[in-house]
């Protein structure tokens, strides 16, 4: 094979994994979606809380430490060395339903029958609350994560590709990030036990009700508020997920709940309501950007586009088909 | 008793169309005419100026922007970031093509020019709508602030970047620039804002604003009745884009003098906080604009009275508490008055119609 050919499959390769963890987070958006109704901006803060409650438990931080300590002149940091990951782990997925209870209690119940538009911006108001509140409990200089999820470049597969170009040319064999190969499988593991979940168990299929139609699922005997409550709590455990990802790639730090921004064409190219169409437009976006970096990019001399190529490439599938690829079609009606 | 409309009666069509029908608000509008315009420029200093009454005009006109396109036409704009950007970058531009010519004109050519560049992203509204479209207008932001970063012709290959005004005169008086008097700003923009203000509440008045109106309830039905959805939608972007653009100008030229576009006109520091000025102000409402604008401006500066001042925290802290309350704030908002402070206005004149005798 050529260098080319060789080089252009590590692109789509690595492309593939990061669009992975886009769909991570465009998941937790498309769930709360198709069961509420409400698009949660605040999805990549419920990301970095979850990080940064994670980080705070491992390592023994006491909550609130900065304020305590500003408004009563003493000097608490740590009340223990360090907690087992699993623990860590679990004792963040409690704080998440709770959080998850909190917002229905609070926010949602009060909000009911409003415009989209209206429940659009109260989740923006919960971004920037949560993401104040994230900061005043743990303080907001950057983190290191780590969960014991290995990361750096496979030197398995670079030994193993090294061979595969011609003989003679100067070809180092591919990089691909461990930690990217692990989210992929955690990736694949959390789609399949939710759609296992949705489709064999009462409560899935009561969730399923609920997407499907609000007053119906109320008429059978399905208590909407709870099923709310379940699905923010399932996405808050997938914004965990994503958070854990995130934040062992590149530090848990405020830039973590922009991921929701990186998410958003994700989310118009598959279509709000799909989940396949998250995954689906997931990956599409990752090969998308990488190819376009290294394939297009070059004639800019600027460089950097990934950061809107993206949108652009989802506005282009949109002209053609408005509802996304895997949307439910739009029918109007005057 | 106080705010009574009974014994006003209207002879002519004039009296009938007017923007203030009735006596109480016409004293009302004309005394705050007077402070603004006569009281206000000989009190102002250098704090009330930067802090408070400059950001406060040049957001009430992105505001009425915003609310023009949101507020009145339905379609949901996340990329006010990057047309304030588009303002500030031709007002600089043509300030350096052309060093003679007024400061005046410049900023009304950026917002001609401003308003081309809506048109362009505002095509996509034509296709999708709702969330789709304000996820599309999120491109626009991105893309432009990209633009204005990368593209070093647009600061003139600056090393920095950054892109600084040079001064500006109207009739002798500095009004851009290091130099420039703290009223001659103030009064700058405020003329701006006044003479701009009357032209959007006129022509949410006109056909055209009436369109406007059908488009956002029902778009469908409105095309049935005859409402040409391209050129309504379009003209929308347009002049939207026309008021955010100046806003930009202004908020560059006048208000900060020298920006890194990266920085100023990002999608937290404009984009988002703009639409909770029209939200909490009240969407399509004018007076919900200069609310919302007056709001969003002054909360920081009392939090931080509160906080740093009174209670004795740090900045930084103080900054996380910040950001709480606004996310809590807000959504205290959406919940108790969704239809912002111009609502809260109408209740209480419809409260002072009758105080104090309710029967």
């Amino acid at each position: 094979m050529s260098v080319e050919l060789l080089n252009f499959i590590e692109t789509v390769l690595n492309g593939l994994m990061s669009g992975v963890m886009y769909s991570l987070v465009a998941l937790g958006f498309v769930l709360i979606f198709k069961a509420s109704g409400v698009f949660n901006f605040a999805q990549g803060v419920f990301a970095l809380f979850a990080a940064l409650t994670l980080v705070g438990y491992q390592t023994g931080q006491v909550p609130f430490a900065h304020l305590i300590n500003e408004l009563f002149g003493t000097n608490y940091h740590n009340w223990y060395a360090s907690m087992p990951n699993f623990f860590a782990i679990l004792l963040t997925m409690v704080t998440m339903i709770a959080l998850a209870w909190i917002i229905e209690r609070l926010v949602l119940k009060h909000l009911v029958n409003q415009d989209p538009i209206i429940l659009f911006m109260a989740t923006i108001g919960l971004a920037f609350a949560l993401e104040g509140v994230g900061d005043l409990m743990w303080g907001s200089d950057v983190k290191v994560l780590d969960v014991g999820i290995p990361s750096g470049g496979s030197i398995w597969l670079e030994e193993a590709t090294i061979g595969l170009a011609a003989e003679g040319s100067d070809y180092y064999g591919m990089y691909v990030d461990v930690l990217n190969i692990w989210a992929t499988v955690i990736a694949v593991i959390l789609v399949v036990s939710l759609a296992l979940f949705s489709q064999y168990t009462k409560t899935g299929r009561a969730l399923r009700a609920v997407a499907d139609d609000h007053q119906a699922a109320l008429s059978v005997g399905i208590s909407l508020r709870s099923i709310w409550i379940l699905v923010w709590a399932i996405s808050g455990f997938i914004a965990m997920v994503a958070g854990i990802m995130w934040g062992t790639e590149s530090g848990v730090q405020f830039s973590l709940s922009l991921i929701a921004l990186k998410a958003l064409p994700v989310l118009i190219l598959g279509g709000f309501t799909s989940i396949p169409g998250a995954i689906i437009g997931g990956l599409m976006i990752g090969v998308g950007e990488k190819l376009a970096e290294i394939y297009i990019g070059g004639y800019f001399e600027t460089g950097a586009i990934e950061n809107w190529f993206a949108y652009v490439m989802a506005l282009v599938f949109l002209l053609f088909r408005p509802q996304g690829l895997f949307g439910d079609k739009i029918i109007e009606r005057v | 008793m106080i705010y009574k409309e009974t014994g006003q009666y209207k002879s002519s069509y004039k009296s009938d169309h007017a923007i203030f029908p009735l006596l109480q608000d016409k004293i009302a509008f004309s005394t705050l005419m007077f402070v603004a315009f006569l009281i206000i420029p000989f009190v102002i200093n250098s704090y009330w100026e930067k802090a408070i009454l400059v950001p406060f005009l040049i957001f009430s006109l992105a505001a009425i922007g915003l609310n023009i396109l949101t507020g009145y036409c339905g379609q949901v704009s996340l990329g006010t970031g990057g047309f304030m950007a588009v303002g500030a970058f031709s007002t600089y531009k043509i300030m350096t093509y052309f060093p003679d010519m007024n400061i005046m004109i410049i900023i009304l050519i950026s917002g001609l020019i401003t308003a081309a560049v809506g048109i362009i992203f505002g095509l996509p509204s034509l296709r999708i709508k709702g969330f789709y479209l304000a996820v599309a207008t999120l491109a626009s932001q991105f893309f432009l602030v990209w633009l204005f970063n990368k593209v070093p012709w647009f600061y003139n290959y600056s090393d920095t970047g950054q892109i600084t005004v040079s001064e500006r005169t109207m009739f002798g008086i500095p009004v851009t620039g290091a130099e420039a008097p703290s009223y001659a700003t103030y009064l700058f923009c405020l003329v701006l804002v006044v003479l701009l203000s009357f032209a959007a509440k006129n022509l949410i008045r006109s056909k055209m604003g009436r369109s406007w109106m059908a488009i956002r309830d029902m778009d469908i039905a409105a095309e049935i009745i005859g409402v040409p959805p391209l050129k309504t939608k379009l003209s929308a972007f347009a002049i939207s884009s026309f008021y955010i653009g100046i806003a930009g100008a202004l908020y560059f030229a006048v208000f900060l003098g020298a920006i890194e576009v990266t920085e100023s006109f990002d999608i937290m520091t404009i984009s988002f906080p703009v639409l909770f000025m029209i939200i909490i102000g009240g969407l399509g409402s004018m007076l919900g604009s200069f609310l919302g604008a007056a709001f969003v401006v002054t909360l920081p500066i009392g939090l931080k009275f509160l906080m740093v001042d009174m209670v004795g925290l740090s900045a930084v802290t103080a900054k996380h508490f910040e950001i709480t309350i606004w996310g809590l704030l807000m959504i205290v908002f959406l919940i108790v008055e969704p239809h912002g402070l111009a609502r809260l206005w109408s209740i209480a004149k419809e409260k002072l119609r009758r105080w104090p005798f309710p029967y």
